[in-house]
């Protein structure tokens, strides 16, 4: 919570939320740098799920700010969010299943080029549309997949698709919802590869249980417990922090 | 005053009748996740069976459990047969199957029993009027009906909230997936529900008898109406298809009893009947259609 | 021209099959009423004619309900709007008075069938509208009270027959054609069918249709790529009204007559179930429904008159044994010759 010189990219104040009797989000403060990545993390139970659903609008808080470069987007339904630059990717993916890895991102781009009352030309023969579309699918990795039905792919796959249809939208903020979650060891340091060959060019928000990942990748970090953010600093500083071993050792490994 | 009393009380008559059709329609819904259209033809059923026996034997006490166990029955045969293979399928499949049950049972009733209505008599020891207040006599069949649909309603209430199935409806009304995952036997749970849901239609149809014709397509009339309860009570709310019930009896049977006489004062002739006639029946799918804006889930379930 | 909505043709080449099954369909359509005088078999044009209004209105349906996923209970009101337009401008045309002291009467099918568009499809604005703030079972059970709500009103307009409904005595007009011959109303028919399946197979091509189709699948993901959803689905149900009150403008100058009958809620569940039969969410699986109910209607009827009681087991036997309808049973039984 420094004064770092350049003005936060995603500002959030006081953000709270309560479901009944129980706290959910306790006056959270978060910054993100523009160009940074920035991990948010903490034991089970935290808050993070709920964090991210606010700052992407699926939840309202009920009380709080939320500014995206400045402008207040805390009052906005998901897809004005989007617009303004804010992305997200799910833990449990949110994929069309019947239509193919191709038609997925081909969707996003069309949803990134503005509105879809377009009722008249064929969508899967335009030109404009699947060829940015084919070129998201190749840098994810996904190229020799892309005619197949998402129904059909593999986990691993469809948390690479995930990532692709959420940079097909072009944030300016990517909320990754936990990438590695599910993934084998193998699979989670393809996707640790992916996300560090987009730092610097996605400003990106990580919430994550893989600390390994977290470490490797995270400009600074957050910590997120029982709703309250109880530490944020770079990697070393959170490592060191007496409070975040507390906060950890009582969960056990995370 | 005294006119409006009397068709408050047919309001209350009619809400409770609905409210036995409710009843089962919304705990079928809200436990099983099935749109059960074919619900009207228990009622159907019902009466059916209660009017036929009652012609044979000339006694009531014989068409009570004559219709009570038809519908039952026809109830548990539906269960067994159709319903079973609709609790994983979504809500168009399930509309378009009891749709067909439907077209079955009132071409199987017309086969049976032809076009022509049946009457019932009203049973001899409910014959008659008595005064409830000076100058207001009410037919004791009727007060028996209102009497009959609130013991329904107390007896459920009670077996709802003070027993052990009455618990797993509860959660099963409204945490599906959490009763399957304690271990509970399901299936049967989901049978008990559906032959009480039954039973009770058989009881509004066998009751409905004497005060309304018996015919076919009897069923689909007070099924879309009982729908309407359901949806303004909210859907797996016992509390809601009782106090959604009386709502839309008491709304529909006073719009029909003084909207033409309010027309008439505005315009004359015979359109004015057919019109008043034709907006007393819009009124509540238009009460429905209100509800359902201002609170999307209906009126006794909290909004989340 | 198969389409399924999950068809793969991303930029697969053109299959020349499929073209040459539909110019093998519209040849047999075109051909069909001149097969049907050689054999003498007239009433099979009534029959024809009848399948393609109900297979413009079934299609109609499955727009909102197949590729949207928006299960409506309540579409007999547009199919009911769109004969009640037809029946109430011949009304006033006859006895040469104005509606509402505004508008003319017509007795021209280029006058009629646009009427019934623009009245059906601002009913659907406002039913859809209001309908789509709720979802599920809800949505079910408001479309139909909308439906229920259209029937009582025109059951008690006097001045349009009330429940008997209003006689078209003569069929609109069309460029001096005879459209009272029937062969001739079944090409105007089929005209207007082709160009309204060729009009939708494009729609569920284009940007909009797969916003439809994806909203169907995940709304939740729809909105995380930016989508606002109620615009899109409004957009489908009111198209669908459209074609629906479409439809119903031409079965009120089939039959030259328009019922509070159109308008009854089983219409609605008849509509669905020719969507059902032919196959959810495929462009011609609700015209092969609508063949298969009317056709099966008639035979059964002509057999007994009890017939729905052959029909309800099997259109339940359909429901609940089959997945996607003749259109998948006819393209399994294509992809094993």
């Amino acid at each position: 919570m420094s004064g770092i010189s350049p003005e936060p990219l995603l500002s959030v104040r006081g953000l709270a939320k309560r479901f009944g009797g129980l706290i959910a989000t306790d006056g959270v403060d978060l910054d993100v740098m523009p160009g940074e990545l920035h991990a948010l993390i903490g034991p089970n139970g935290a808050g993070k799920t709920t964090l991210i659903a606010q700052l992407f609008g699926e939840l309202r808080q009920d009380a709080g700010a939320i500014r995206l470069d400045g402008e207040e987007v805390g009052h906005l339904a998901t897809p004005d969010r989007v617009h303004r630059g804010l992305g997200r990717t799910f833990q449990i993916t949110q994929l069309l299943p019947d239509f193919t890895v191709l038609d997925n991102v081909a969707l996003a781009v069309q949803a990134r080029d503005g509105h879809s009352f377009r009722f008249l030309a064929d969508a899967r023969r335009d030109e404009g549309l699947r060829g940015r579309a084919r070129r998201h699918v190749t840098a994810s990795g996904l190229a020799n997949r892309a005619e197949t039905r998402v129904a059909d792919l593999s986990h691993g796959e469809q948390k690479q698709l995930e990532l692709a249809v959420a940079l097909a939208c072009e944030p300016r903020l990517l909320l990754l919802d936990e990438p590695m979650a599910g993934l084998g060891h193998v699979e989670s340091g393809q996707m640790v590869e992916t996300l560090r060959a987009l730092k610097g060019r996605t400003t990106m928000l990580l919430v994550e249980h893989d600390m390994d990942a977290v470490f490797a990748l995270a400009d600074r970090v957050s910590v997120l417990v029982y709703g309250r953010i109880i530490a944020t600093g770079t990697v070393e500083e959170i490592r060191d922090n007496p409070d975040v071993r507390t906060a950890y050792l009582g969960e056990g490994d995370a | 005053m005294t006119l409006l009393l009397e068709q408050l009380l047919n309001g209350l008559q009619f809400g409770v009748m609905l409210f036995l059709l409710a009843a089962g329609l919304t705990l079928i819904f809200g436990i099983m996740g099935v749109i059960n259209l074919a619900h009207g033809s228990l009622y159907m059923i019902g009466a059916y069976a209660a009017a036929i026996a009652a012609e044979r034997t000339g006694s009531f006490l014989v068409a009570v459990p004559a219709g009570l166990a038809a519908a039952g029955l026809a109830g548990m045969a539906m269960e067994y047969l159709v319903i079973r293979r609709l609790y994983a399928r979504d809500h168009l499949d399930q509309v378009l199957a009891t749709f067909a049950l439907i077209l079955f049972f009132n071409q199987t009733v017309t086969l049976l029993f032809g076009r022509q209505p049946l009457f019932v008599s009203i049973p001899p020891a409910l014959n008659g009027s008595i005064e409830i207040l000076p100058e207001l006599a009410y037919p004791v069949y009727r007060l028996a009906i209102i009497a009959v649909g609130l013991a329904v309603a107390v007896g459920l209430y009670l077996l709802i909230n003070r027993t052990r199935i009455g618990m797993l409806v509860r959660a099963g009304a409204t945490h599906r997936d959490m009763v399957r995952a304690l271990g509970v036997d399901v299936r049967l749970l989901y049978t008990a529900v559906f032959g009480l849901g039954a039973l009770l239609a058989g009881l509004a149809g066998l009751m409905a008898g004497p005060i309304l014709a018996v015919q076919v397509g009897m069923g689909e009339q007070i099924l879309i109406m009982t729908f309407v309860v359901v949806v303004i009570g909210g859907v797996g709310s016992i509390r809601g298809a009782f106090f959604g019930a009386l709502i839309v009896g008491v709304v529909d049977t006073l719009l029909r009893a003084f909207l033409p006489g309010l027309l008439r004062q505005l315009t004359t002739g015979p359109e004015a009947d057919a019109l008043g006639a034709g907006l007393s029946s819009m009124g509540i799918y238009l009460l429905m259609a209100v509800v359902l804006l201002v609170r999307p889930k209906g009126l006794f379930i909290a909004n989340a | 021209m198969r389409d399924t909505v999950t068809a793969q043709t991303g930029f697969a080449p053109p299959s020349a099959k499929p073209l040459l099954a539909a110019a093998a369909v519209i040849a047999a359509l075109v051909l069909l009423p001149f097969v049907a005088q050689a054999a003498g078999s007239p009433a099979t044009v009534a029959l024809a004619t009848r399948v393609l209004i109900y297979g413009i209105a079934a299609a109609s349906l499955n727009l909102a309900l197949g590729y949207g996923g928006l299960v409506s209970f309540g579409h007999a009101a547009f199919f009911g709007i769109g004969g009640y337009t037809v029946g109430i401008l011949y009304q006033h045309y006859v006895a040469d008075e104005l509606i509402l002291g505004l508008f003319t009467g017509s007795n021209q099918l280029l006058v009629t069938l646009p009427a019934a568009v623009v009245v059906s499809g601002l009913l659907a604005s406002v039913i859809g509208a209001l309908s789509l703030r709720t979802s599920g079972v809800q949505f079910i059970m408001i479309t139909l009270a909308f439906a229920q709500m259209i029937f009582y009103l025109f059951a008690s307009l006097t001045a349009y027959g009330a429940e008997d409904g209003l006689i078209v005595r003569r069929r609109n007009e069309l460029f001096g054609l005879d459209t009272r011959n029937d062969t001739v109303f079944y090409f105007i028919c089929l005209g207007v069918a082709a160009a309204f399946f060729a009009l939708l197979s494009r729609i569920v091509r284009s940007r909009f249709g797969l916003v439809l189709v994806g909203l169907r699948q995940s709304e939740r993901r729809m909105a995380a790529i930016g989508i606002a959803p109620y615009r899109y689905k409004l957009a489908a149900f009111v198209i669908s009204g459209i074609g629906t009150g479409l439809a119903g403008a031409l079965m009120a100058n089939y039959l030259r007559f328009v019922s509070p009958d159109m308008l009854h809620w089983t219409k609605s569940g008849e509509l669905m179930i020719m969507v059902i039969l032919g196959g959810v969410g495929t462009l011609f699986g609700p015209l092969l429904g609508a063949a298969a109910l009317v056709i099966l209607e008639t035979v059964l009827a002509a057999w007994t008159e009890h017939w729905q009681i052959i029909l309800g087991p099997l259109l339940l036997a359909v429901v609940l044994f089959t997945r996607g309808g003749l259109q998948a049973l006819l393209a399994r039984l294509g992809g094993k010759p």
